[in-house]
């Protein structure tokens, strides 16, 4: 949970400043300093990401009834799916925020069992 | 294990990443793209903002700018400078990818921009020196204070807005291609003018012309191209007086029967011949005519349909003008419009400025060529073109004292040792300074003004139409003319030769225009400019006559015209091409043999009250016949192919010789054994047309309707993105139509103005003063656009004006 409410802050304030991509690099560090499990790595990046995403995606919608998505739903699907739209548009977000996150967490693992006799597990 | 799953892992996402950053192919960075941050999300705009103050290096004193339900800018500036910075500022914040997007184009850039795809376009371009025009434009622009000082204030204040984007803020165009803006610059003013007179006057069919000449020989051409059409309403009325002493003629040359030899069949770049879709209406009424005792003057200039809309919307005001009208996105001030005292408008004028000269080469090395008598060292022009995810292109332009070399065989010289190429005289390569018209005409009070504004204007030539509250009104085709020998450049020129060499200019002050005639208005639909009683030659071919002849019929008829009378005649559907045509056909229809759809086809003809409102049938069967009729009849000899490109006579001419001459050999299809008459090519092709109907659309009925049959599009710039464009509008006129709503060409922005104490004005335009699709404002005009209505413009006169339409305010500091 500690991992899920760091990503979605980092990652908000990150890119505000930072391109698209430091999103990954939030998921990625969250994970590796803190010690989410695999399952809890992913979900905390996919869902971190995708939440903020969501969010934002949802607020510039209502904000401006939904203009651009319509044309870019079109453009991109041949119809008129604002849904389907941000549905990709989260999802992609997530996937990228949540292998960000398992990967921090593999590359913890790689690097603690370096450095130990006894493994923690 | 453990290192492989982490490397694993980390591989994985950074190929995601990577493959999300960059654009594949037409497909673009789908990571960027979708990022509620930085993404397509960013485009997305509001209904409505509040008002902002905002502090702006490079004004010199508070702007104030009022905005209309409409997104349409009400400049207030203390001071001209001002004035033009906040226009580029605005401009550039409403259409700043259109304005790069038109440049670029005209600067044979687009390779750079969508790939390979352009790259012919661009060399073509190039080829035909769009840039060594706008070079030489923008020396006269920098070289007069004046315009120095509204370009680089313009320049400054589409910089000023250019500076402070983040690449969130980039129009969405530049995310779908992914680049981004650079700095304007002056030039790219004047390539905008280039490229207006790229797609207004770079038509030509001096090739083709030439090439049924050889095929034909002069009797045949003369007879099938004649100099002045059978039914025409010439723009300066006939009669009027021709008050000045002509300059000379200059003399055609002896000897011209050697060139045809010499003159290639076709050329290595494709010079598109003159589209006739392309044409506006113009005309005011005076005074007497009008129901308010002073002039209304009316403008629709058509143009291809696109979005980001052609026109801007903009009112400037300043110690020195007051103007309201149609801005071009790239270019200061108002080039359509009106102020206190006056209004004007244009049409084109489609004058013969474009001219192909047939040059000799020294040898193979195509360093010297002949001309006068003596060997002239040939110019080279090394055009560098960048092609997207491509090694640069590299075109070698050579360059005559005529202009540009737009042929070269290089492969095998088109003559046994006379290497030959083809150099290009165009109106563009003139030195101008275009803008300063229109700085004058925005400024204008009266007549004289207007004449002494046109006097500075050189292409692409328009018809000027002017009214004043003085009332006063006037017309003129005005711009650059080259000093010709009659129909000098409807062939292909001998460019050995002197004599064939522009001979300077038809004086500012000859070009055709007419004051206040005695009929109570002026009028101009492309038409011949003048009847052959003047002493010059402009072109020997206009655009059909129709547009012309229904508009001066219907205005001689009106008394008490109003805004709204005139505002109905830019609508009217009435189809005088029709009106022409079927009296002589429908008579020579074989009714024997029709089939029962075609039986009924010929009585909807025969029924047809000649309108082209959308739900009518006949005008969808008459304009198939008639493109039909043309084929069958010229086709076998004038089709041409594409190593002889050849053109057909004008429909003018058709109709003048199945009326005159209905036993005239052309009616004779040569490629049948059989002999056709006038009456078998006219019943094949309404047979023809009607089954092609039939198979397209069904039984005949209500799906054979003209609206739905032709189809309006509005279409983006960038070909084939649909999502940001609107098709299938259901919508009445035509091509030849005064109301010349085609398929893919239209009314680009519809202005009526009464003048009086105060001027009274409507308009609008398909499409809306945003270009950015995610906004309310980029389409919302086209409604009212497709039934015929206008909006009323507000004209303000001081920044504390008060208007339930203003909505918002923007102070810049």
């Amino acid at each position: 949970m500690i991992q899920f409410l760091l990503i979605a802050l980092l990652s908000l304030l990150a890119q505000f400043v930072l391109p698209w991509w430091s999103l990954a690099l939030v998921a990625f560090l969250v994970c590796l300093i803190t010690r989410p499990s695999a399952l809890a790595a992913f979900g905390a990046g996919f869902f971190g990401v995708a939440l903020v995403w969501l969010i934002y995606a949802l607020v510039v919608q209502f904000r401006t009834d939904g203009i651009m998505t319509a044309r870019m739903s079109q453009l991109l699907f041949k119809a008129d799916q604002p849904v389907l739209l941000i549905a990709v548009t989260v999802l992609i977000g997530g996937l990228v925020g949540g292998l960000a996150g398992l990967s921090g967490y593999y590359v913890r693992q790689a690097v603690q069992n370096q450095g130990r006799i006894h493994p923690a597990e | 294990m453990k290192y492989f799953k982490a490397a694993l892992s980390l591989t994985v996402t950074l190929l995601i990443v990577w493959a999300l950053n960059r654009p594949w192919g037409s497909i673009p960075a789908f990571g960027p793209l979708l990022s509620p941050f930085v993404g397509f999300w960013q485009n997305a705009e509001p209904a409505t903002s509040r008002d902002e103050e905002l502090d702006i290096d490079g004004t010199r004193a508070s702007i104030t700018v009022l905005f209309d339900d409409l997104g349409i800018p009400h400049v207030f500036a203390q001071n001209d400078y001002d004035a033009y910075f906040a226009q580029g500022y605005l401009t550039a914040r409403d259409r700043l990818w259109q304005m790069e997007f038109q440049t670029h184009a005209a600067a044979g850039r687009l390779a750079e921009v969508v790939g390979e795809r352009a790259l012919d376009f661009d060399r073509y371009n190039r080829r035909l020196g769009l840039g060594y025009g706008a070079e030489k434009a923008v020396q006269m622009m920098m070289a007069d204070p004046t315009s120095r000082q509204v370009v680089e204030a313009y320049t400054a204040g589409i910089n000023a807005w250019i500076n402070q984007l983040a690449p969130a803020d980039y129009p969405i165009e530049y995310k779908l291609l992914g680049y981004a803006p650079e700095p304007w610059a002056p030039i790219k003013c004047a390539y905008l003018l280039k490229q207006m007179t790229s797609t207004l006057a770079s038509g030509a069919d001096d090739l083709e012309m030439t090439n049924i000449l050889r095929k034909f020989g002069p009797a045949v051409t003369a007879d099938l191209f004649p100099n002045y059409p059978t039914r025409e309403d010439p723009i300066i009325p006939p009669g009027t007086k021709w008050d000045f002493a002509a300059l000379p003629l200059p003399k055609p040359p002896a000897d011209s029967s050697r060139l045809l030899t010499q003159a290639a069949t076709r050329f290595d770049v494709t010079i598109p011949r003159p589209n006739r879709e392309i044409g506006s209406n113009n005309w005011a009424v005076g005074a007497q005519k009008s129901a308010t005792g002073h002039p209304i003057l009316a403008n629709d200039p058509h143009l291809g349909l696109s979005l980001p809309s052609i026109w801007y919307q903009i009112q400037l005001v300043t110690p020195t003008m007051n103007v309201y009208g149609a801005s071009l996105p790239g270019a200061p001030g108002v080039v359509i419009g009106f102020n206190k005292d006056v209004a004007w408008g244009v049409t084109n004028v489609g004058a013969d400025v474009l001219d192909f000269y047939t040059i000799r080469f020294k040898d193979e090395s195509r360093r010297d060529y002949w001309h006068d008598g003596q060997w002239k060292p040939v110019r080279q022009r090394i055009e560098i073109i960048k092609v997207k995810g491509k090694p640069v292109v590299q075109d070698t332009v050579l360059y005559t004292h005529h202009g540009p070399v737009v042929y070269s065989p290089n492969t095998k010289p088109f003559r046994e040792n006379i290497p030959v190429g083809h150099a290009a005289r165009w109106v563009a390569h003139e030195p101008a300074n275009d803008l300063m018209c229109f700085y004058h005409l925005n400024r204008a009070k009266t007549y004289d003004d207007y004449t002494k504004a046109l006097a500075l204007y050189a292409a692409p030539a328009q018809n000027f139409v002017f009214a004043s509250n003085q009332n006063d009104i006037a017309i003129s085709p005005n711009g650059y003319f080259p000093l010709k020998y009659k129909n000098q450049g409807k062939f292909i020129l001998d460019g050995t030769n002197p004599a064939n060499d522009w001979h300077g200019r038809i004086p500012p002050d000859q070009n055709p225009r007419v004051k206040n005639p005695p009929r109570g208005f002026v009028s101009s639909a492309n038409q011949s400019s003048t009847d052959p009683s003047y002493p010059y030659y402009i072109n020997w071919e206009f655009a059909p006559s129709e547009r012309g002849r229904r508009i001066n019929q219907r205005l001689s008829a009106m008394q008490h015209t109003t805004v709204d009378s005139l505002r109905q005649l830019q609508n009217d559907n009435y189809n005088l091409k029709a009106a022409d045509a079927l009296p002589i056909c429908l008579p020579l229809v074989k009714v024997n043999g029709l089939n029962s759809d075609q039986q009924k086809a010929l009585t909807i003809l025969r029924m047809w009250r000649l309108n082209n409102d959308t739900t009518e049938v006949g005008p969808t069967i008459f304009n198939e016949w008639m493109n039909r009729l043309m084929q069958t009849v010229w086709d076998d000899e004038f089709g041409g192919n594409d190593s002889v490109p050849l053109r057909m006579p004008s429909f003018d001419r058709t109709l003048t010789l199945m009326q005159r001459e209905p036993n005239a050999r052309w009616f004779d299809n040569v490629r049948t054994p059989n002999p056709e008459t006038l009456t078998d090519v006219v019943t094949q092709s309404f047979r023809a047309a009607c089954d092609t109907l039939a198979k397209q659309h069904g039984a005949i009925g209500r799906a054979w309707a003209w609206g739905p049959h032709k189809g309006t599009d509005i279409r983006h710039l960038i070909p084939g993105l649909d999502a940001f464009s609107v098709l299938n509008l259901n919508v009445g006129g035509g091509s030849g139509i005064v109301n010349a709503t085609s398929e893919r060409w239209g009314p680009s922005w519809r202005m009526v103005v009464a003048l009086g104490p105060q001027p009274k004005a409507y308009g609008l335009y398909p499409g809306g003063q945003s270009g950015n699709p995610g906004s309310p404002l980029y389409q919302n005009m086209i409604e009212k656009w497709a039934k015929g209505e206008l909006y009323e413009l507000l004209y303000l006169q001081s920044p504390t004006d008060t208007n339930k339409r203003l909505v918002k305010k923007i102070v810049l500091k």
